[in-house]
């Protein structure tokens, strides 16, 4: 609880937060909890219902449009990564079998926080996250073959392990296509009578339940749970539940994410580490090194574009909580002797810990340097352009006025300093021109000596100001018409002496007020009037307060008197229309309405 | 404030020519305050205050405006309900106008002739003017016979800035007008406090 904030704090993520605190609380450091696999049981249903949430998000339409991405990239990254890794460690003298489980179990990747980070960074939508998703997808079925092969390679398999294989695949497809059949046509109906009963709490129980009977079923039969999980949620993805299962199951997500994310902390066995340093840490480098170049090759060949890239490479390149599951199996079977199965499970660890470090590096660095690359260069404006108008800013603001301004054939230059503004508009066939407005030499190129008007669209409260100083000192016929961002905005432009200004929010938020004052049963002309005196009585108190603007208690002060004074005088003009009574006015009432002797002044 | 206001309210003023003849006329004249009330309020939203005080010291209130549908246009019409409260311009303590002139100068499309029982207009002119001379009446304001333009479309520029130079000549006149001379004083009827129902609204 400490820990996540500290984390975020320091910009590292909270990932790191809770593997810190479940090192800090395990076996290895206050020792608070010596049993570290329990909790990862439990913890592991946070997994599950995070891949039931990601099911949940994804049409079963584009799942089926994913079987290209997940059955071909899928499998050559988790071929791929193994092919490299299994012959580097035979070349170090390990034995084929142990390499082969090495490399698999390595090969995996972590869903818990790769879908983490992907949600947390809003990546799911692009081509990376989609790309991460399917290679997750691919692990988790393909955690079926690699766990019957396991105790295959087990040597001297006397148990009926072999024939357990070939069984337990058929159980598998068995219960898959179960759920798939039984949940199209019993959850939902299931959901529906749930739902009748009217109690939000039965409603979140009964999916909770749904997601463990799927889960378990999907365990029994030696297959994911999480895969089960999945399954589930992509069939519930079209039905009306969604919305409501999502939000109910959201904030078990991150409770049980937050454990699972502990118990790995906790479970990394610091005693293997300590005993052979050296080689844990190769194992880490070798196997993310190794699993990097493959993913390298793959992105480039998909293509993930060059700013997801890293991402892409971090997330999947780290080793994954199934690599758990396989090394403990094959200990199991005997194909791995237990130390080997611990270094493999601190090594797999490590890089889960390592992973938001790398991904904290990638933002501060390589990042910015690939975004910077790719952009290309553009030109900026060098023609003479005698428009009378200079817009200046062609962003939302920008764009509604010169908009305008062409409709009634009035011809205005355009300037932004975003090149890829400028592109974006170019595509709908407005015309901008690629500078600097705040320097002079652009100004007078855009034709600011001859122009009668200048629009001050830009968001940029600074480069704004500068541009109004420049204007008024190079340009003084030059009318200048501005956007302001916020009220110090317009205290800053009015005190340059600025006259057309206008807060970029303001009547939207007026016309809103009216939408709603109209729901809630005023007249709609009545509704109209009453935002009319507001917005009057909001500038005039503007005015009023401008000269005390750089002072803040004054304008705090006489805020507070303005909003008062108004709420006064409305809430006593609608008593005495309650009661009947004509009332005196402050400003001329509605027409059609009486209005006693008119002494009182604004 | 001026002696002479003139309210105009011309709601498109970019395609007048009559009307904004008149305006132009009259504001090159001192002591003389035009109000163009579309272009004061072009979004309807009236500062009764501000024109009551313009009204203030006011002896001739001039309308100028075209004739739409036999009246005044709308937003000179929102200008009489807000402006000419109960309690300023009529009603208890309602005698803020009293004892003014108010001069109607208008313009229309129809030509005289048509303003007659057997033409499209049915009516003369004159039929259309109870309203305005009620009005004028109830504030406490005599209402002097109005200046009118007919077929204001189909009048020739020479034509135009002839009525518009008979415009300024009597406005610079005024009060020495031959009408006037013979114009009583404006009896201003009473209207007792309950004439108006309370404010319904809420």
């Amino acid at each position: 609880m400490l820990a996540v904030p500290l984390a975020r704090l320091l910009g590292l993520g909270s990932i790191i937060g809770y593997l810190g605190a479940g090192i800090a609380i395990g076996p290895w450091g206050l020792k608070l909890v010596q049993e570290p696999e329990q909790v990862l049981h439990v913890a592991e249903f946070g997994v599950v219902l995070m891949l039931f949430l990601v099911g949940l998000e994804l049409e079963p339409r584009r799942l089926w449009a994913m079987r290209r991405p997940i059955f071909v990239w899928g499998s050559v990254q988790l071929l791929g990564s193994a092919l490299v890794i299994a012959p580097a460690a035979m070349a170090f003298g390990v034995p084929w079998p142990v390499a082969l489980v090495a490399a698999l179990g390595l090969a995996m990747s972590s869903t818990a926080i790769g879908l983490t980070v992907m949600s947390e960074r809003n990546l799911m939508n692009t081509t990376a996250g989609q790309s991460v998703l399917s290679v997750m997808l691919l692990q988790d079925i393909a955690a079926i073959p690699i766990l019957a092969l396991v105790p295959l390679l087990a040597a001297g398999a006397a148990h009926a392990g072999g024939g357990d294989g070939w069984l337990g695949a058929a159980k598998a497809v068995g219960v898959v296509l179960a759920i798939v059949f039984g949940g199209r046509l019993l959850l939902r109906p299931a959901l529906r009578w749930i739902a009748r009963s009217d109690t939000p709490e039965i409603f979140t129980a009964a999916s909770l339940f749904l997601v463990v009977v799927v889960a378990s079923l999907m365990q029994a039969v030696g297959m994911s749970m999480a895969l089960g999980a999945f399954l589930a949620g992509v069939l519930l993805a079209e039905s009306e539940y969604r919305r409501e299962l999502e939000t109910d199951l959201e904030p078990f997500k991150g409770l049980m994410l937050g454990l699972f994310f502990i118990a790995v902390g906790m479970s990394v066995d610091f005693a293997v580490v300590l005993a052979q340093p050296g080689l844990v840490l190769a194992i880490v480098a070798g196997f993310l090194v190794a699993k990097a170049a493959a993913l390298a090759a793959m992105a480039r060949l998909m293509p993930v574009p060059l700013a997801e890239r890293p991402v892409f490479l971090i997330l999947l390149a780290q080793g994954g909580e199934f690599g758990f599951v396989v090394f403990q199996a094959a200990a199991g079977a005997g194909v791995i002797d237990a130390r080997v199965s611990s270094m493999l499970v601190a090594a797999v660890a490590m890089s889960m810990l390592l992973t938001p470090l790398l991904l904290v590096l990638a933002d501060r660095w390589w990042i910015p340097r690939l975004a910077r690359g790719a952009r290309p260069a553009m030109k900026e404006l060098d023609e003479p352009q005698s428009a009378p108008v200079i817009v200046a800013g062609f962003g939302r603001y920008g764009q509604i006025v010169a908009r305008m301004l062409f409709a009634n054939g009035l011809s205005a230059t355009i300037l932004d300093h975003d090149a890829e503004q400028i592109e974006a508009v170019r595509r709908f066939g407005l015309v901008a021109h690629y500078g600097d407005a705040t320097r002079l030499d652009l100004l007078r190129t855009a034709g600011a000596e001859r122009a009668r008007v200048i629009v001050v669209a830009i968001d940029d409260i600074e480069q704004s100001l500068e541009l109004v100083d420049l204007v008024r000192e190079h340009f003084p016929r030059l009318a200048i018409v501005a956007r302001a961002r916020n009220v110090q905005h317009w205290y800053a432009l009015r005190e340059r002496g600025v006259e057309l200004i206008e807060r970029e929010t303001f009547d939207a938020a007026l016309l809103s007020a009216r939408s709603v004052l109209e729901l809630m049963g005023w007249e709609r002309h009545h509704a109209r009037t009453l935002a009319m005196r507001f917005r009057q009585h909001n500038l005039e108190l503007l005015e009023q307060m401008a000269p005390h603007f750089k002072d803040q208690a004054k304008l705090i002060a006489l805020a507070k008197a303005g909003r008062q004074q108004l709420e006064e005088l409305w809430a006593q003009e609608r008593a005495a229309a309650k009661s009947g009574t004509p009332r005196a006015a402050w400003h001329a009432p509605a027409a059609g309405e009486p209005a006693a002797g008119d002494e009182s002044k604004p | 404030m001026s002696r002479i206001v003139v309210v105009a309210a011309h709601p498109q003023l970019e395609h007048s020519r009559a009307t904004r003849a008149l305006m132009h006329a009259a504001g090159a004249l001192p002591g003389v305050d035009v109000r163009d009330l579309y272009a004061l309020y072009p979004d309807y939203f009236i500062d009764a205050a501000a024109e009551r005080a313009a009204l203030a010291d006011a002896q001739l209130v001039v309308w100028l405006h075209p004739i739409h549908w036999y009246g005044m246009t709308p937003l000179l019409k929102l200008w009489v309900d807000e402006v000419f409260s109960f309690g300023w311009a009529y009603g208890p303590g309602g005698h803020a106008l009293r004892g003014k002139d108010l001069w109607l100068a208008v313009s229309t499309g129809g030509p005289e002739h048509s303003y007659r029982t057997d033409s499209y207009n049915r009516y003369f002119f004159d039929a259309f003017l109870p309203p305005y001379d009620q009005t004028a009446t109830l504030a406490g304001m005599r209402f002097v016979p109005p200046l009118v333009l007919h077929g204001a479309h189909r009048a020739s520029d020479e034509q135009i800035a002839a009525h518009a130079a008979t415009f300024a000549a009597r406005l610079a006149s005024y009060p020495d007008w031959p009408e006037l001379a013979e114009l009583a004083a404006c009896e201003q009827p009473e209207v007792p406090a309950g004439a108006r129902p309370p404010s319904e609204d809420a």
